[in-house]
């Protein structure tokens, strides 16, 4: 039993089929998130950090080719169960979503109250007027004036709107919130606003979180742990004090590098190439060809080692790591299924 | 490849560019056609002078105004009030010829690379239609252009991309194309308006640097409007600080950012990540309330009733003047009244 965890995944694969092949988007993604912590998943565009957010969520799309592997909430294994009871018990009660640009995702002609109150509605079965009810406080919770409920979304500001998407997440209650690009299309006072919020909600209910962005100087406000996303796999998992002074594998600190920062003279850096198609990723280490520090043995596929509490799958690290995961074989899902 | 920070203020020229004079840019506000209701002062007493080869910054939070700036100076939208001279000519009196000519002498990057592209149009078709428009007749000569331009925005191998449509480009690339485009004409001034902020990390910093090099090697003005203090300092010279339509602080990059003066841009300062471990366990200070209704703007100084540091009796009575603190460093806050 993994008793502290709140979330646990274990090899998971989420590969989708498309005209010109397997896209590998999620490739054998292991993570672990103790109870009422944060942790970032940082990573480019198109590395597959937003399919692991709809993978644990089980939000997918019709073209799925495989989706294998555990998820434990709570110690409970999800993926065993069935879409009904998964729709009843696990998403929107245990876990929730802000999905990306969910400010522009809300219904233009739905009054922002009957929004945040559905989806209480839906999952736990209360009445409107309890609803409603629980609505209005996710309001007083995130920020938004209670008055504002009957109001419809073009009448809200974008940081207002983003709120609202954030309560419609948190009025179940759940334990896990999974954020995904939660303050990239705002400006800076309105950003800065969102995560005073979300850490106040964190602080006073204990719900965790996951943040997924590419915004690493806006993650380290919520962040706790980091796991660095590259080409469908975690290349590096890490306390954020550890990885933000320190980051491990060359992909993580060539991320840092680009990061520009208000004061001193550090050059900023940028990472030469694009990232490999996930439709053929290279056998070896994926990150190689764009790795400064490559040398003979990255063109096996490196395992994850464990350096204390910190995780990082890179060939340089061999010698003072032990392996993360040993009994781990590493057999293909789809070979697996076969 | 790395970018540096400060742009070291080299003795740019003395010859003024482009000099905005008292700018007014009010949109009428109608009722049911009955006439005006009111005005949106979306840019209120904006003056400065652009230097040829100078990159400055315009910074504030959406609908503060600089957009409204932006494409006043594009001569996209009349000034109520107030002069823009481009070359020691008012652009607000051109002739349709000669807005023509004044277009080909600014070149506009925007926001979303993937927005400002037309979807039915290959990279050469996008290219190809500023240079007729502009008049070049030779087919060949546009060709040689083109290639040379895709040259100067890194895009080589230029004929794998020239039959190219912008969804099969990546943000990168497609804002290469943008920038492109821009540069097409051979223009003096360029008009970046968040031309970064839909980027990931690495290929943020990898378009400043393209920038910046473009800007060095044509001798370009630069009006660079953005939110995000921190990518500033990598590429401008100067930094005028917008609120509520009017400039209300401006200096040389490293006295805004380390000797900031006015309380609206200590607060950009202050909501402005860094990757920091720390910032887990504090919240950010962001002031109060919302960016003010440019329909009816608050008395006196426009941040007097979100100002921490107000003086009552005056803040909310008397429009402060720009106060010198250092040279060239000019701030409107009553704080610095000697």
């Amino acid at each position: 039993m993994k008793n502290g965890n709140v979330l646990q995944v274990e090899d998971l694969y989420l590969y989708f089929a498309t005209k010109r092949g397997v896209v590998q988007a999620v490739d054998g993604v292991n993570l672990a998130l103790p109870r009422s912590s944060a942790m970032v998943i940082l990573g480019e565009s198109g590395c597959g950090k937003s399919s692991l957010a709809r993978a644990i969520l089980r939000l997918l799309p019709r073209n799925v080719h495989t989706y294998a592997g555990r998820i434990l909430l709570d110690g409970q294994d999800v993926m065993a169960l069935d879409e009904d009871s998964f729709r009843e018990n696990v998403r929107w009660v245990r876990v929730s979503m802000v999905p990306q640009a969910a400010m522009n995702a809300l219904n233009p002609v739905i009054r922002v109250g009957d929004q945040v109150a559905e989806p209480a509605i839906v999952h736990l079965g209360v009445t409107k007027e309890e609803a409603w009810e629980m609505a209005r406080r996710m309001f007083r919770y995130v920020g938004v004036p209670e008055g504002f409920l009957n109001r419809y979304p073009f009448e809200l500001s974008g940081g207002m709107r983003q709120r609202v998407a954030i309560a419609m997440a948190l009025v179940t209650s759940p334990s896990l919130i999974i954020l995904d690009e939660p303050t990239s299309a705002l400006d800076v006072l309105t950003q800065a606003n969102i995560m005073n919020t979300l850490k106040r909600i964190k602080q006073e209910t204990g719900t965790s979180y996951i943040l997924i962005t590419h915004d690493i100087a806006t993650s380290s406000d919520l962040a706790e742990h980091v796991a660095v996303m590259y080409a469908g796999q975690i290349v590096e998992v890490s306390n954020a004090a550890a990885f933000f002074s320190e980051p491990l594998h060359p992909y993580s600190q060539k991320l840092m590098a680009s990061v520009p920062r208000l004061h001193g003279d550090k050059e900023l850096e940028f990472i030469p190439g694009r990232p490999p198609s996930l439709l053929n990723p290279p056998t070896g280490c994926r990150f190689a060809s764009r790795c400064p520090l490559r040398f003979g043995k990255c063109d096996q596929d490196p395992p994850t080692f464990r350096l204390g509490e910190r995780l990082v799958k890179c060939w340089l690290f061999e010698a003072d790591a032990e392996l993360a995961y040993p009994d781990t074989t590493s057999a293909h899902p789809s070979e697996q299924r076969r | 490849m790395t970018l540096t920070a400060p742009v070291d203020t080299k003795a740019t020229s003395t010859t003024v560019l482009l000099s905005v004079r008292n700018l007014r840019v009010w949109f009428e506000l109608r009722k049911f056609g009955l006439g005006v209701a009111g005005y949106v002062r979306a840019v209120d007493g904006v003056s400065f002078d652009l230097y040829e080869g100078e990159a400055i910054a315009v910074v504030g939070e959406s609908g503060c105004g600089k957009s409204s700036l932006m494409r006043t100076i594009l001569g996209l939208h009349r000034p109520r009030e107030g002069q823009i001279i481009f070359d020691g000519r008012d652009i607000s009196r051109f002739t349709r010829d000669e807005l023509r000519w004044y277009r080909t002498r600014v070149g506009y990057v925007q926001q979303d690379p993937y927005g400002a592209l037309p979807p039915f149009m290959t990279v050469r078709g996008i290219l190809e239609e500023p240079l007729v428009v502009a008049g070049v007749k030779d087919k060949q000569e546009r060709l040689e252009r083109i290639r040379q331009v895709m040259r100067e925005v890194k895009m080589t191998p230029v004929d794998d991309f020239l039959s190219k449509f912008p969804h099969q480009l990546s943000g990168g690339q497609q804002q290469r194309i943008v920038i492109a485009r821009a540069i097409l004409l051979e223009p003096r001034l360029l008009v970046a308006d968040e031309p970064v902020s839909m980027l990931d990390a690495s290929v943020r910093v990898e378009i400043l640097t393209l920038l910046r090099q473009l800007q060095e090697q044509h001798n370009l003005s630069v009006i660079y409007i953005t939110h995000d203090l921190s990518t500033v300092r990598y590429f401008s010279e100067r930094i005028f600080v917008m609120y509520a339509g009017q400039i209300i602080e401006k200096g040389p990059v490293n006295e805004i950012l380390e000797n900031p003066k006015h309380p609206y841009t200590w607060a950009l300062l202050a909501a402005t990540p860094e990757p920091d471990p720390q910032n887990v366990h504090k919240f950010r200070e962001v002031p109060p309330g919302e960016p003010p209704s440019l329909i009816t703007p608050p008395s006196g100084c426009r941040f007097h009733p979100r100002c921490a540091k107000i003086i009552h009796g005056t803040c909310e009575r008397q429009v402060p003047p720009g106060f010198e603190v250092s040279p060239e460093h000019i701030v409107q806050c009553w704080l610095y009244e000697e």
